[in-house]
């Protein structure tokens, strides 16, 4: 795993028990309507949520709110321990420095190569020369299996490529946290497993905390069930006794309200009739 | 279809105003802070630039021209058609090839700017760019409102000197005159307040096209329909005001660089 290791560049994850993302009584409002209405919940270091809700449901605006890009109408965020409502933009882009972001339609450059997509935020840090970016921009497209690609345009890439090169370009820098926006959606199945697989090698080999927006449940489950082998190079599902290791929990949005903030476990058993419903 | 109050229409209207001068403040104010995105700028002074040439150079040639008839016409009443070089030349330098110039570019590159900026916003490579440390306004902005002011600046120049060629060939072929009369009247009879006012329009209208177009397009909404409709409004509204801010720009400037 240690390939993609630059300490220039290299942020440190935040321990067990610290936060690395904290909403508190979060609310936005967008043409009168409240899109989120008094969420609060914390992401602990080295730990996945998956957050769950129907189109509409502020999934997207509470990853956009998390990066800063996004200023809630009241309530305080914090990431890795600061603030950052409130904060300048200015600063917000040291931060978001160790936080990496995937969206929901991948929102490569489609002006750049691949190349230049994932080394972007090397270029725009300027502390690294020209080799060095290069290779790390080779690690990076590796680790999602893409370095064949290098020179290609987004255009000439399909669905789950463009998504992969999203990721790489999101974890290039070796962020402490990262966001994953629908990383499937509009995949088909296999395509999706292949994107999954890659967030479970990302999780176990960097230890990184992560949002993951989803519809999928099924991509959820397999998140929470599943480990990555390095010897074998692909995921396995984890034994039941080596399950309570896996650090993965779940968040149900429901028309901009928290309804489920728990364990796949207690989620399984909520009474809740949506819920029930959702995970049906 | 939703009617909006016209008290909440006025607040829209003085919200976009004031969005729009921030984003035209900073696009100026970008240019002394690091980084500066040099590359950006020369590759979007090519995008308006070099392609808008071959469009003004033609539309230049053939209002010039149709002006020396026009006022050769005219003239000819008086028995005065060797003025004809001069009044070409104070039309097209004081007010027709400045806004030949801004029309054109308006619709060929104002556009571009706001559906090229519009399908960046509705795709999120907008968020995406503020996600990986980039500010917009410096990376976007800034460059396509510099590159718009050198351009239309300069592409006004060139009208300016299509035009007057023009109007020679006209002279010359259509009208009898003698190419030397022609362009003696022209350079002599150009004052220094005609060429100040005609080169001070483009520098305005230039920044109208690029702040108008970059606003349009990071404001743009709603997938891909947002994007076409972003790039009408853009043009629309450019050119609106380029006429407009012609009228009262023209007055402004009589006061201090009078004829
Ligand atoms: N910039 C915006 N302006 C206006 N409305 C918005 C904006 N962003 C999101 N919304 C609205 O907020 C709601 C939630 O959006 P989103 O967070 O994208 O939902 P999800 O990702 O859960 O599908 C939607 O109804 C959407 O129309
Ligand atoms: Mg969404």
């Amino acid at each position: 795993m240690a390939s993609l290791s630059h300490p220039a560049v290299t942020a440190e994850p935040p321990g067990h028990g610290e936060s690395a993302i904290r909403f508190e009584d979060v609310t936005i409002t967008f043409e009168d309507r409240p899109v989120l209405d008094g969420v609060s919940f914390n992401l602990a270091g080295g730990e996945t949520k998956i957050i769950l809700g129907v189109a509409g449901a502020g999934k997207t605006t509470a990853l956009k709110l998390a990066l800063g890009l996004l200023k809630p109408d009241s309530g305080r965020i914090y990431v890795l321990g600061q603030e950052i409502t409130g904060i300048p933009e200015e600063q917000l882009f040291s931060l978001r420095r160790k936080m990496g972001m995937v969206f929901q339609e991948s929102a490569l450059f489609d002006s750049l190569t691949v190349r230049e997509n994932v080394a972007y935020r090397l270029h725009e840090d300027h502390d690294l020369d020209e080799d060095a970016i290069e290779q790390r921009v080779r690690e990076a497209l590796r680790f999602v299996e893409l370095e064949h690609t290098l020179d290609m345009f987004p255009d000439e890439l399909s669905g789950g490529m463009r998504r992969r090169v999203a990721i790489a370009r999101a974890i290039v820098t070796q962020p402490a946290i990262v966001l994953y926006d629908s990383p499937t959606a509009g995949l088909d199945p296999v395509t999706s497993t292949t994107i999954i697989e890659l967030l479970v090698k990302e999780r176990d080999a960097f230890h990184t905390s992560s949002l993951m927006v989803t519809h999928r449940l099924q991509d959820a489950w397999v998140m929470a069930t599943h480990v990555f082998d390095a010897s074998q190079n692909r995921m396995l599902e984890a034994p039941p006794e080596a399950r309570g290791s896996i650090r993965v929990s779940f968040l149900v949005l429901r028309e901009g309200s928290v309804i489920f903030d728990g364990s796949a476990l207690e989620l399984a058993e909520s009474a809740d009739p949506y819920i029930r419903e959702f995970i049906a | 279809m939703e009617l909006t109050s016209p008290g909440d229409f006025a607040k829209e209207r003085v919200q976009a105003i004031q969005d729009w001068s921030v984003m035209a403040w900073r696009s100026i104010t970008n240019l002394f802070r690091r980084p500066r995105y040099f590359g950006d700028i020369v590759q979007q002074a090519d995008t308006i630039g070099v392609g808008s040439v071959p469009i003004i150079a033609l539309t230049g040639v053939s209002i010039g021209g149709s002006l020396a008839l026009n006022t050769a016409s005219s003239l000819q009443q008086f028995g005065v058609t060797s003025m004809t070089g001069q009044l070409v030349a104070i039309s097209m330098v004081t007010e027709i090839g400045p806004i030949l110039t801004a029309l054109l570019v308006a619709g060929r590159n104002g556009s571009g700017i706001a559906s090229e900026l519009g399908s960046m916003k509705v795709t999120e490579q907008i968020d995406a760019m503020r996600a990986l440390g980039t500010d917009p306004f410096k990376k976007l902005v800034t460059p396509r409102v510099i590159s718009s002011v050198v351009m239309v600046f300069f592409l006004t120049i060139i009208s300016d000197l299509c035009g007057l060629v023009g109007g020679w060939m006209i002279s010359r072929t259509m009208l009898g005159l003698n190419t030397n009369q022609y362009w003696t009247s022209t350079y002599q009879n150009l004052t220094f307040g005609e060429v100040v006012r005609g080169l001070v329009k483009p520098v305005v209208f230039g920044f109208v096209i690029g702040t108008v177009g970059c606003y349009y397009g990071l404001n743009t909404k709603g997938g891909t329909r947002g994007v076409g409709l972003a790039t009408t409004q853009a043009v629309v509204t450019s050119s609106i005001l380029i006429l407009v801010i012609d009228f009262f720009l023209t007055r402004l400037l009589l006061v201090f660089w009078p004829t």
